[in-house]
C-alpha cells in the first residue's frame, strides 16, 4: 500500500535543467514546489576526481543505470523490438542536475524559421516538397514570442558569445551575458578556411563560460579551464553552467523548494480529467509514496516524459497505422556528418580543450540556403569542436586501416593529434514511422512496461547527410589536411555507436489539440493541470544543439504555470477549439 | 624467456627514442615518475617503483588474479591482446602494459557482471542494429571465447594458440572477428569486439586500473593525462608535450 503524502501545489517529476528551472521560478515567486528526483544528489565537490576516462566516458558512470530502465528498439515495425542492454547511441541522464551534469554546453537558439518549418516549406516549396509520410507541423508560437525566454535562459547560465558575428542565426536582442571562449589555432583555421569559402564562421556559444559571471539569481559560475573533461563529466571547477549550479541553488535559497532524491516516479495519477498527483517509489527502502498536487510538471527526459505519460494512460497514444494519437509521434534524432581531415605535417594541442570551444557556421543551416534544387530541406549547423580528445575514445585512422594489430596501433598513435573533423548536425524531420509506443514485453525492475522506440533514416536523412557531408568536405579541404574523409550513413540507424544525445519528440507542442500534446506553455490539451516540458516538446529536430530550445521552453512553461495558478483551465485557445476526447 | 628479454631490450630502446625525441632529459625539467619509466630501474636506485620492471612485475601486488581461475586460460587472454595491441618501434604492447591484469580485473567486477546493464529476458539474436543481445555475462563471454580461441587454435593447427605464430594468431583472432566461428550463447564477432576493446581500453585507461603500466600507452600516444588547466596554454600554435599525470596525483593523502 502507497502512503498518501500531505498535498503539495506542484510537484515536479525529475530535477535537471527544467525541473531545475521551474522550482527555481516558482519558488522564488512564493509557489510550493516538490522535486522528485529518482538518482543521487551531486555537486562541484564529486567531481574533483573526475578526470577518468574509463569510468566516466567509458563506463559511464553518471549516465543511467540500464540494469534498473532501459528502452526497446526496433528500425521498423515488422522487427522484433530488443532491450538496448547497454548505452550507446545517446547517453540518458539519472541523478541531480540530470543529463545537464554532463553536457557539453553548447547552446543555440532554434531558428525562427524552425519553428514555423510547415507553413514556411509549404509556401516557399510547396506542399509536396518532402511527401505526406513526413508529419511536419509548426510549434504554434512565433520565434518573437519566443525570444524573451531564450534570453533568460542564456542570462541565467551566463552564455559567452559573440553575437556581432552571428548574421544567419537566430536574431537576438540582447548580447550574450558573457564574452566568448578563447579562439584556438584549430577555431582559428576552420574560420579562416570558411571566410575563404565566403561562409560565415562564429564561435560556438557556450556554457563552459569565458569569465566568472553571476546571474541574476546570484549564483556564480566560474571561469572554464580549458581542461578538455566536458561531455561525460562533470566540471570541478563549477565552470560550466549546470542545474546544480544555478537553479537548483536558487530554488533551494527560498523556503518553498523541497527536493527529494531515490524518489522514482512509476506513475501520473490521472482521473480522466485532471492529474491528481504521482505515484513514486523510495528507491533506497521500497516504499510506495502517493505525492498529491495540484499541478504535476514532467520535467525527466524526452523519453521518460513520454513513457510516464503511456504508462499512466494520459493522452491519445499515437498510432502509425492510422496516424491519430499523439503521445509518441514525431520522435527525432539528428545526422551526424562529417569530414576527417588527417594533416601529415601538422600536429594540434587537441588534448586541451572544453565542451562547447569550437567555431561554426550557419550558412548550411534550416533555409539559410535554397533547397529548390535539393530533396531535402533543412540541413544544419557545421562545426569544428575542440573538447579534448581522449586516448580511448579517439583512435581515428584512415579508412583502410584494419582496427586491431599492429598496423592499427602505430597509426592510431601516429594520428591521435594530426586529425581534425568539421561535422554537423543534421536536423531530423519527422515521419510517420519514426515514434515512441510500449514494449509489449520487457518491463522495467519496478513492473511498468519498457518504452519501445521505433526508428530508422529517411530518404530525407539520406539526402541531408550526402549534402552536409560534401559541404563538410569542402571546408576541411581549404583548411588544409592532407586527406579528407567523408563519414557515411550505415543502411539502417544502428542503436550501438554513439550518436547524439539530441532526442527530441513524443510530447509535442503545436497550436491545434489534434496533432499535438501540449500547447506552447507546455501544458497539456487533455489535461489543464499537467505540465511535460523538455525536447519531448520538439515538433521535429532543428540543427543544433537543443538544450538553449529547452531552456527557453522551461522558461516560458513557468510563466505558464504561474499564470494557470491564477485563471486555471486553457492558457492557449487551440486551433480546433475543442477538446479533444 | 629470450624473446621476453629481446622485448624488454627493444621496448626500452623506444622509450629511449621517446626521451631523446621529447627533449626531456635536455631540457632538465624532469619529474620521477616519468624518469623511472624511461631509464628503468638502475638511474635512480633500486627502491624506486617507477621503473617498468619493478611496477609491472615483482613489486605490484596488482598484478595477480582476481577473476581468472586458471592460468593456462590467461595466458590466451595474454596472447590475444598482444596481438591486438602488439609492442612495436613505438613502445610496449598488452603484455607489458598490464593489460591481461586489466581486463581481469574488470571481468570480476562489475563491467564483467553488467551490473549497470538491462539484462533480463527474454533474449533473442536481434539485427546488427541492436546491439548486445546475449544472456551470458561480459565475464561469461571472456570465459566461452577464450576457450573457442583455444579449440579453433587445436583445430586449425593442432596446436595450443600461446605456441603459434603471430601470424596464425591474428587468424584465428581474424575468424572471430569475422564471425566465422560458432560460440555457444553468444557471436563470435561480439566477443571479438569486447576483447578488442577491452584492450584498447587497458591500453589507456587511467594507470589505477591496472593497464597503461606507467602510463607508457600515454607515452605513446603523447597524452598528458589528467592537468587541472591549460587556459594559458590553449591558444599557442605549438604542439605541447608534457610529463603525463595521471589521477593519483589529485589523492591528497
Amino acid at each position: 500500500m502507497a502512503t498518501e503524502l500531505d498535498k503539495v501545489e506542484v510537484v515536479t517529476v525529475g530535477v535537471g535543467w527544467t525541473g531545475g528551472i521551474i522550482a527555481a521560478e516558482l519558488a522564488k515567486n512564493g509557489v510550493q514546489v516538490v522535486g522528485l528526483e529518482r538518482g543521487k544528489p551531486r555537486d562541484t565537490e564529486d567531481f574533483q576526481h573526475i578526470h577518468d576516462e574509463y569510468r566516466y566516458a567509458i563506463r559511464y558512470d553518471l549516465m543511467q543505470d540500464l540494469s534498473k530502465e532501459t528502452i526497446t528498439f526496433r528500425n521498423n515495425r515488422d522487427e522484433r523490438a530488443l532491450p538496448m542492454r547497454q548505452l550507446g547511441s545517446f547517453l540518458m541522464g539519472e541523478g541531480l542536475g540530470g543529463a545537464g551534469v554532463h553536457w557539453d554546453g553548447q547552446v543555440y537558439r532554434f531558428l525562427p524559421y524552425d519553428l514555423e518549418i510547415k507553413t514556411h516549406t509549404d509556401e516557399k516549396y510547396g506542399a509536396d516538397k518532402l511527401g505526406d509520410d513526413y508529419t511536419l507541423q509548426d510549434w504554434g508560437i512565433s520565434y518573437d514570442e519566443l525570444e524573451p525566454y531564450f534570453y533568460k535562459f542564456e542570462e541565467t547560465t551566463g552564455i559567452s558569445g559573440d553575437a556581432d558575428s552571428m548574421p544567419q542565426s537566430a536574431p537576438r536582442n540582447n548580447p550574450y551575458p558573457t564574452p566568448r571562449m578563447k579562439e584556438t589555432p584549430v577555431t582559428k583555421r576552420f574560420k579562416d578556411a570558411a571566410s575563404n569559402l565566403d561562409l560565415h564562421p562564429f564561435h560556438i556559444p557556450s556554457a563552459n563560460l569565458s569569465e566568472a559571471y553571476e546571474n541574476p539569481d546570484g549564483q556564480n559560475i566560474q571561469q572554464c579551464q580549458y581542461c578538455g573533461f566536458c561531455e561525460r563529466f562533470g566540471c570541478e571547477y563549477g565552470a560550466k553552467s549546470t542545474p546544480n549550479v544555478t537553479v537548483i541553488p536558487t530554488a533551494q535559497e527560498t523556503d518553498n523548494f523541497e527536493l527529494r532524491m531515490n524518489a522514482n516516479v512509476t506513475e501520473v495519477l490521472y482521473d480522466g480529467d485532471k492529474a491528481n498527483g504521482v505515484k513514486y517509489v523510495d528507491l533506497q527502502t521500497g516504499e510506495e509514496f502517493i505525492q498529491p498536487a495540484d499541478i504535476v510538471v514532467l520535467t525527466s527526459w524526452v523519453m521518460n516524459n513520454t513513457r510516464l505519460l503511456l504508462n499512466s494512460e494520459i493522452g491519445r497514444p499515437y498510432d502509425p497505422e492510422t496516424r491519430s494519437g499523439v503521445i509518441g509521434k514525431n520522435y527525432c534524432y539528428q545526422m551526424r556528418p562529417t569530414a576527417t581531415g588527417f594533416f601529415e605535417e601538422e600536429k594540434f594541442n587537441t588534448y586541451m580543450g572544453a565542451g562547447a570551444l569550437g567555431a561554426a557556421i550557419d550558412d548550411y543551416n534550416g533555409d539559410n540556403f535554397d533547397h529548390s534544387d535539393v530533396d531535402f530541406i533543412h540541413g544544419g549547423v557545421i562545426t569544428v569542436n575542440q573538447q579534448g580528445q581522449r586516448p580511448i575514445n579517439n583512435n581515428v585512422v584512415p579508412n583502410d586501416t584494419p582496427n586491431w594489430g599492429q598496423t592499427f596501433k602505430s597509426e592510431s598513435l601516429k594520428y591521435f593529434y594530426r586529425t581534425l573533423t568539421v561535422g554537423s548536425q543534421g536536423a531530423s524531420m519527422p515521419h510517420r514511422n519514426n515514434y515512441l509506443s510500449l514494449d509489449p514485453d520487457y518491463t522495467d525492475s519496478n513492473g511498468y512496461p519498457l518504452l519501445r522506440l521505433t526508428y530508422d533514416y529517411t530518404d530525407q536523412d539520406r539526402s541531408l547527410h550526402a549534402y552536409l557531408a560534401e559541404r563538410s568536405v569542402e571546408i576541411m579541404k581549404e583548411m588544409g589536411a592532407d586527406h579528407v574523409e567523408a563519414s557515411e550513413m550505415t543502411d539502417h540507424y544502428n542503436i550501438v555507436p554513439y550518436q547524439t544525445t539530441h532526442n527530441t519528440g513524443g510530447v509535442i507542442m503545436g497550436d491545434d489539440p489534434e496533432t499535438s500534446a501540449v500547447n506552447n506553455y507546455s501544458q497539456m490539451w487533455d489535461v489543464d493541470n499537467l505540465f511535460v516540458i523538455g525536447a519531448s516538446a520538439f515538433a521535429h529536430n532543428g540543427g543544433y544543439n537543443p538544450t538553449g530550445t529547452v531552456g527557453a521552453l522551461a522558461y516560458r512553461a513557468a510563466e505558464g504555470i504561474m499564470q494557470f495558478r491564477e485563471e486555471n483551465g486553457q492558457l492557449v485557445q487551440g486551433k480546433k477549439n475543442t477538446k479533444v476526447t | 624467456m629470450a624473446d621476453e628479454k629481446d622485448a624488454k631490450k627493444q621496448s626500452e630502446m623506444s622509450r629511449r627514442k621517446f626521451m631523446k625525441n621529447t627533449g626531456y632529459v635536455a631540457g632538465g625539467a624532469i619529474g620521477g615518475g616519468l624518469l623511472g619509466s624511461l631509464l628503468g630501474t638502475n638511474f635512480l636506485g633500486d627502491n624506486q617503483q617507477t621503473s617498468p620492471e619493478n611496477t609491472n612485475e615483482e613489486n605490484n601486488f596488482n598484478r595477480a588474479l582476481m577473476y581468472f581461475t586458471k592460468q593456462s586460460d590467461f595466458d590466451i587472454l595474454r596472447a590475444a591482446t598482444e596481438r591486438i595491441f602488439p609492442e612495436d618501434d613505438n613502445g610496449p604492447g598488452a603484455i607489458e602494459l598490464g593489460i591481461p591484469f586489466f581486463i581481469d580485473h574488470q571481468l570480476a567486477g562489475a563491467y564483467g557482471h553488467n551490473d549497470r546493464e538491462y539484462m533480463q529476458g527474454p533474449f533473442y539474436p536481434g539485427s546488427d542494429f541492436q546491439g548486445y543481445q546475449t544472456r551470458l555475462k561480459r565475464h561469461e563471454v571472456f570465459d566461452v571465447g577464450i576457450q573457442a580461441i583455444e579449440k579453433q587454435s587445436q583445430n586449425d593447427f593442432n596446436a595450443s594458440f600461446v605456441d603459434l605464430e603471430g601470424e596464425q594468431q591474428d587468424e584465428i583472432l581474424q575468424q572471430f572477428q569475422d564471425g566465422d566461428v560458432d560460440l555457444k550463447g553468444v557471436t563470435a564477432t561480439t566477443f571479438f569486439e569486447l576483447l578488442r576493446s577491452a584492450t584498447i581500453e587497458g591500453a589507456y585507461a587511467d594507470p589505477l586500473y591496472g593497464g597503461n603500466g606507467n602510463m607508457e600507452g600515454w607515452v605513446m600516444k603523447e597524452y598528458p593525462g589528467n592537468y587541472m588547466s591549460y587556459i594559458d596554454e590553449i591558444e599557442e600554435e605549438e604542439f605541447i608535450e608534457k610529463e603525463p599525470k595521471a589521477l593519483q596525483s589529485h589523492i591528497s593523502s
